[in-house]
Formats: C-alpha cells, sequence, structure tokens
C-alpha cells in the first residue's frame, strides 16, 4: 500500500497522505493569487482618483477592486504561508497597529490643525476627502483636518478605553479573587455589589455617572470601568473557584503558604490568562460605548476631537449634503471595533478555557 | 421550590437596594448644587439658605433617603427642578410606553428575521448561505447603534424619504401613523439584535439536530421544515433566552441612542435631557424604574428556564 502512496499520481486519483496533498494543492494558488491581487488594489487605487464617472459608479469599482484584492491576498498567503492562512486576521492586526501606532506618534507626525479654529480661518471648510492634496480626509465646518482629528479621537478614545480595561482588569481581578478564595460572606456581598452594577443597564449607568462627573478623559476611563468590572469579577471569582480545588494550590499550602501567597502566587497567574482574553473582547465595547456617551455630548468635549462627537457634528443637515463628516470616522470606527472583535474572538477561541470546550 | 422563589425575591430586593441608594447618593456625589438649579442666576444668599431648607438638602443623608425612598414606594418620585416643575412619576408614565413600544417591537422584528435565517444556517451548515450570513452578522454587530442609526436615517428618510424622522404619533391616535414612525427607529435596534440572536440560535441548533430524536423524526419523513419548527426550535432555544437577559441591556441602551436620534419622547431622551439639565429628581426616578424594569425582567427570564426544560423545575426542588 504504502509504496502505492509513493508513486507520483497523474491522474490525480487514489489515496494520498493528507500531509502530502497540502502543499501542492496550496501552492499552485500563489500565482493566480498574485494575477488577480495586483489589479484588484490596482483598480481599488485608481478608482477614486481616476474614473471620471458618477459616485456610485466609482463605488462600485473601488467595492469590486477590494474584492479583488482580498480574494488574491487570500490565495496567496495560503499559498506561502499554508493553508490556514487567515488574511482578515492579518489585516485586521495590521488595521489595529496602524491605529495605534498613529495614536501614540500623533504629536510628531505632520498632521493639519485638528482642534484650534483659529488657527484654521484660511482653510477651506467642509471640504470632501481628496487623497493627495493637503487634507486627505476632508474638513469639517471649522475647517479642522479630519484625518488629524481621526487620529487625535484615536488617542482619546484608546486611552479611555484600554485604561479601563486595566482598571477593570487589576480591580475586578483582585476582588473576584478574595470572592472566590474567601467564599462566605465576602462572596455575598461581593454578588450583591456585582448584580447591582449588573442591574443598571450599561448605557443608562454611563449617562447617569456623566451627569455627575466632570466630563475628562481620567473620568471616562472609570466610569467606563465600571461596566467591565462586574464580567470581570465574575470571571475571575469563577476561575478562582476551580483553580482552589486542584492539587498545586493544596501543595502549596501543605508547604505552608500564607492565604496572600496562595492567591498571589498560585491563583493570580492563572486567573489572569482568561481575564486577559475578555480583556481583548470588552475593549470593542468600551470604544463603542465611548462613543456613543460623546455622540450623545456627555463624553469628551469639542473642541476635543472623539469619534463620537465627530460623527455628532454630521447629524442633521450637514450629513445630507456633506457625508464625508460622518462616514470618515464612523468608518474608522467600524474597521476598529470589526478588528478588536474578531481579534478577540480568535484569542477568546484559544485560551479561554470555557470556551476550548465547546 | 418556594424556598428558592423566597431566595431569589431576597436578592432580586437587595439588588433593588443597593441601586436605589446608588442613585439617590448621585445627588451627594454631585458637584452641582440641586437648590442653585432651582434659583437659576440672581438670587440672595438668604433666599438660597431657605431653598435649601425647604428642599430639606440640610438633613443628613439617611433622612433624604429615607423620605425619598417611602415617597417612591408609594409612587411619589418627587417634582422636576425645572419649569414647569411636572411630576416625575407623570412623566415617566408618559415616556415609558413609547420607548417599551419601540423596544419590543425591535425584537419582534430580530425574532421574525433571525429564527429562519438561523435555521436555514444551521440546516445547511458550511454551505455558502451560511457563510455569508456567518459573515454578515459578524460585520454588523461593529456597527454601534448610533451608526446605524444614522444611515438608515440618510438613506430612508433623506434620501428615499419613505419614512418621516423626527415627529412621533402616539399609539392612541393612529395605529397606521404610529406604526409608520415606529418602523426606523424599531430597525435601528432590530439590526444588531438579529445579527445576535441569529449567530446564537445558529450555533443551539447545529448541536441539537445532530441528536438522535432529530433523526428519529426525519426517518418518520417528516419534512425539514416541520422537523425545524416543532422538534429543534424549543431545544435550541436556552443559549436564546439566555441571551435576551443578557442583550436587554444593550436593548434599553440602543433604545435610548434611537430615541435621541429620532427625537422620540421616550425614556432616554427625558434622561438626556435632564441629565443635561441638572434636574436630579427626574433622572434618579427614570434611572431607578428603568432599573426595576432591568431586574425583573431578567428574574422573568430565569422562571421562563423552568417552561422551557421541565428538567430544571425539578432540580429546583
Amino acid at each position: 500500500m504504502s509504496d502505492i502512496v509513493e508513486l507520483p499520481d497523474p491522474a490525480g486519483s487514489g489515496p494520498r497522505p493528507a500531509g502530502d496533498a497540502r502543499r501542492p494543492a496550496t501552492r499552485h494558488l500563489s500565482l493566480p493569487g498574485l494575477g488577480l491581487a495586483v489589479p484588484g488594489i490596482a483598480l481599488a487605487a485608481l478608482a477614486p482618483a481616476v474614473l471620471p464617472a458618477p459616485g456610485w459608479v466609482v463605488f462600485l469599482a473601488f467595492a469590486a477592486g477590494l474584492a479583488l484584492a482580498y480574494a488574491g491576498l487570500a490565495r496567496l498567503g495560503r499559498g506561502v504561508f499554508g493553508g490556514s492562512f487567515d488574511l482578515m486576521f492579518w489585516l485586521c492586526l495590521a488595521w489595529l497597529v496602524v491605529v495605534v501606532l498613529a495614536a501614540i506618534l500623533a504629536p510628531v507626525l505632520p498632521l493639519g490643525e485638528y482642534r484650534d479654529i483659529a488657527k484654521t480661518i484660511d482653510a477651506p471648510a467642509m471640504a470632501p476627502p481628496s487623497l493627495f492634496s493637503e487634507h486627505p480626509l476632508g474638513t469639517n465646518n471649522f475647517g479642522l483636518d479630519l484625518l488629524a482629528r481621526i487620529i487625535h479621537g484615536a488617542r482619546a478614545s484608546l486611552l479611555v478605553s484600554i485604561g479601563a480595561v486595566a482598571i477593570g482588569m487589576v480591580v475586578g481581578g483582585g476582588i473576584g479573587i478574595l470572592a472566590g478564595y474567601f467564599r462566605r460572606l465576602t462572596d455575598t456581598v461581593t454578588g450583591v455589589f456585582t448584580n447591582s452594577l449588573l442591574a443598571v443597564p450599561p448605557l443608562i449607568l454611563l449617562i447617569a455617572l456623566g451627569t455627575v462627573l466632570e466630563p475628562n478623559l481620567r473620568n471616562i476611563a472609570i466610569a467606563l470601568s465600571l461596566l467591565a468590572l462586574p464580567s470581570m469579577i465574575r470571571m475571575a471569582r469563577a476561575s478562582t473557584l476551580t483553580f482552589a480545588q486542584r492539587e498545586f494550590v493544596l501543595a502549596a499550602k501543605a508547604m505552608g503558604a500564607s492565604r496572600w501567597r496562595v492567591m498571589g502566587r498560585e491563583l493570580l497567574p492563572n486567573v489572569l490568562l482568561p481575564l486577559a482574553s475578555y480583556g481583548m473582547v470588552i475593549v470593542s465595547v468600551l470604544i463603542v460605548a465611548e462613543a456613543s456617551l460623546s455622540f450623545l455630548g456627555l463624553g469628551i468635549q469639542p473642541p476635543d476631537p472623539s469619534w463620537g462627537n465627530m460623527i455628532a457634528e454630521g447629524e442633521g443637515n450637514a450629513f445630507q449634503d456633506y457625508p464625508h463628516i460622518v462616514l470618515v470616522p464612523g468608518v474608522t470606527l467600524f474597521l476598529t471595533v470589526f478588528a478588536f472583535n474578531l481579534i478577540g474572538e480568535k484569542a477568546r477561541k484559544r485560551w479561554d478555557p470555557r470556551q476550548a470546550k465547546l | 421550590m418556594a424556598w428558592s422563589v423566597l431566595k431569589r425575591l431576597a436578592e432580586i430586593a437587595a439588588v433593588l437596594f443597593v441601586v436605589s441608594v446608588g442613585t439617590f447618593a448621585l445627588v451627594d456625589l454631585t458637584p452641582g448644587d440641586p437648590a442653585i438649579t432651582v434659583l437659576g442666576e440672581g438670587h440672595t444668599a438668604e433666599e438660597y439658605a431657605a431653598l435649601r431648607d425647604e428642599m430639606g438638602l440640610n438633613d443628613p443623608f439617611l433622612v433624604r433617603y429615607g423620605s425619598w425612598l417611602g415617597s417612591a414606594l408609594h409612587g411619589d418620585l418627587g417634582t422636576s427642578l425645572i419649569p414647569p416643575n411636572s411630576d416625575v412619576t407623570e412623566r415617566i408614565a408618559a415616556a415609558l410606553p413609547v420607548s417599551a413600544e419601540v423596544a419590543v417591537l425591535g425584537l419582534a422584528m430580530a425574532l421574525v428575521v433571525s429564527i429562519p435565517l438561523a435555521m436555514w444556517s444551521a440546516y445547511h451548515a458550511d454551505g455558502r448561505v451560511d457563510r455569508i450570513v456567518g459573515a454578515g452578522t459578524f460585520g454588523i454587530l461593529s456597527v454601534p447603534s448610533f451608526l446605524a442609526g444614522l444611515l438608515i436615517i440618510m438613506v430612508f428618510s433623506n434620501q428615499l424619504g419613505w419614512f418621516p424622522r423626527a415627529e412621533w404619533v402616539r399609539l392612541g391616535e393612529s395605529l397606521g401613523d404610529n406604526l409608520h414612525h415606529a418602523f426606523l427607529p424599531a430597525l435601528t435596534i432590530a439590526l444588531a439584535e438579529t445579527a445576535m440572536f441569529t449567530r446564537i440560535l445558529r450555533g443551539d441548533l447545529i448541536t441539537t439536530l445532530q441528536e438522535d430524536f432529530i433523526l428519529a423524526a426525519r426517518a418518520k419523513g417528516m419534512s425539514p421544515v416541520r422537523v425545524l419548527f416543532s422538534d429543534a426550535l424549543r431545544p435550541s432555544s436556552f443559549s436564546l433566552i439566555t441571551l435576551l437577559g443578557i442583550s436587554l441591556g444593550r436593548l434599553i441602551g440602543s433604545t435610548v441612542i434611537v430615541e435621541y436620534l429620532f427625537a422620540l419622547p421616550g425614556m432616554g431622551t427625558l434622561i438626556i435631557g435632564s441629565a443635561d439639565k441638572g434636574d436630579f429628581p427626574m433622572v434618579q426616578g427614570a434611572v431607578l424604574v428603568v432599573a426595576l424594569i432591568y431586574v425583573l425582567a431578567n428574574a422573568l427570564i430565569d422562571l421562563s428556564y423552568g417552561y422551557l426544560d421541565p428538567r430544571i423545575r425539578r432540580a429546583h426542588v
């Protein structure tokens, strides 16, 4: 049997080991992949710049170009890196890297004016996006540069959301481990506390806090962390309950480890991983929450940009005549949330022990 | 059984107590002063002191909380600080039906679309439709509801002009007009819910469809549609019901956003408007009512498990 398999099989029929079949099957994808990707990218790049056609034709050509490029690149990737290559994942990762880098480097990047309307008196107001001009993504009604505002908005958004996740992880993880390890009264009190936090719908909680707190980055991060807190506490508590029964905890206790040492050195490292992967998932929820709050006018206040308050600028008639006011921050928000969701979903499938069984 | 119900009721009471304290404490934590909100600009120190006394702002926290809770339990949530100082309970009673109608309509639309969609996807798992539905729902879940609402307004209200945007006709006046005005807000709410429901129900259905009783039903010669609706749907709806409880928070959130976008006179508009002006009794009352509804709905959902699966009924005893 085995010598039959090793013979070359020109007809392509007959059994072949899966490992052998994979390489030739994917290698031949590279060339057509490249063939699809290059014209696709060219079409997508040239459509908005060159085509002298009405808006929706350009849009269709652009979308078709993107689809072609995606199909081509996916094939190219599978051909070069093997069959399990997931192009969408890498695209999402690349987008997040770009957003984060831009947000970090915002002060040194050669961007237009994002905040001070006194400096933009000469700049065109409501300029539509045009890639090779001074304002690649256009300007708003004060002539402020939208690209600069998007990037500075990303700073606020990411800072607030990631800060909130960090607060949630530290505080929630701590409380959850305490509740899961001490049980009894600590657990009951924690349970009532988390249930009470969960008893107020998230956005209502944020709005109520918005009435009370001064809307600055620190306070918004604290308010958002209250959304992450209950689930963090519950997850940390649940993992602690299971890990506290395991032999390594028993061994540590038998060797005379104190309660704090057991919690800090034995339980914490095990609880942290599911918390971190959940943190990835919840970042996107918090970004949306911050954007919603700013959209409602209760979050980050203009003239400081945030994706939410930029979208709010386009509400009403401005949206009708200048759709880019809404679409530029809207698409950025969508892509970022999508990327976090996709990567978070992958991380959760991989590291969350409860999901792994499913 | 009675014991578990009692325990659950005690839990609910404890949670509502903490929420009411938290809501009331908002005033104490606030940098602003309710008395100044009422007086506005240009008042004397005596007027200010007298009003603070009259409003009971000088009493200790517990006394004020006690009297607020006492009247709240009798259905009196105080009066608004902003003229025309209307009764908070009345305003909430007027706003609540609007929010409830839009939310229920959105939820119904989501269920009507997502159940058949999930069935098709699960029955033809990994087929073309399934993959498109999977990618589409994942994408929709990444669109914040305020963005979806704006886009829907742009297309259906501004461009096509099929639906009105910023008016509201009460249910009592004209059913047709009312539905015409409620359609776009409900659609905005339904989008995200549809995506979520479809994904969850599809996953559960795929598990259920591998059970022996489904095979038996198919072997008897029942049609796939009949098997899906009469045999597979009920055992697959647990996660959906759980999710309904979890997503209720998001549902209320998107209702608030949608009311703001479409200028509907519902709870969301009431809360945001009052929050903007520092009208504390209104915010306190509205938040308390929303939390009450939310907690009770979740308790009802817990009870519905027993109805859906008799095994849980026995397990509780």
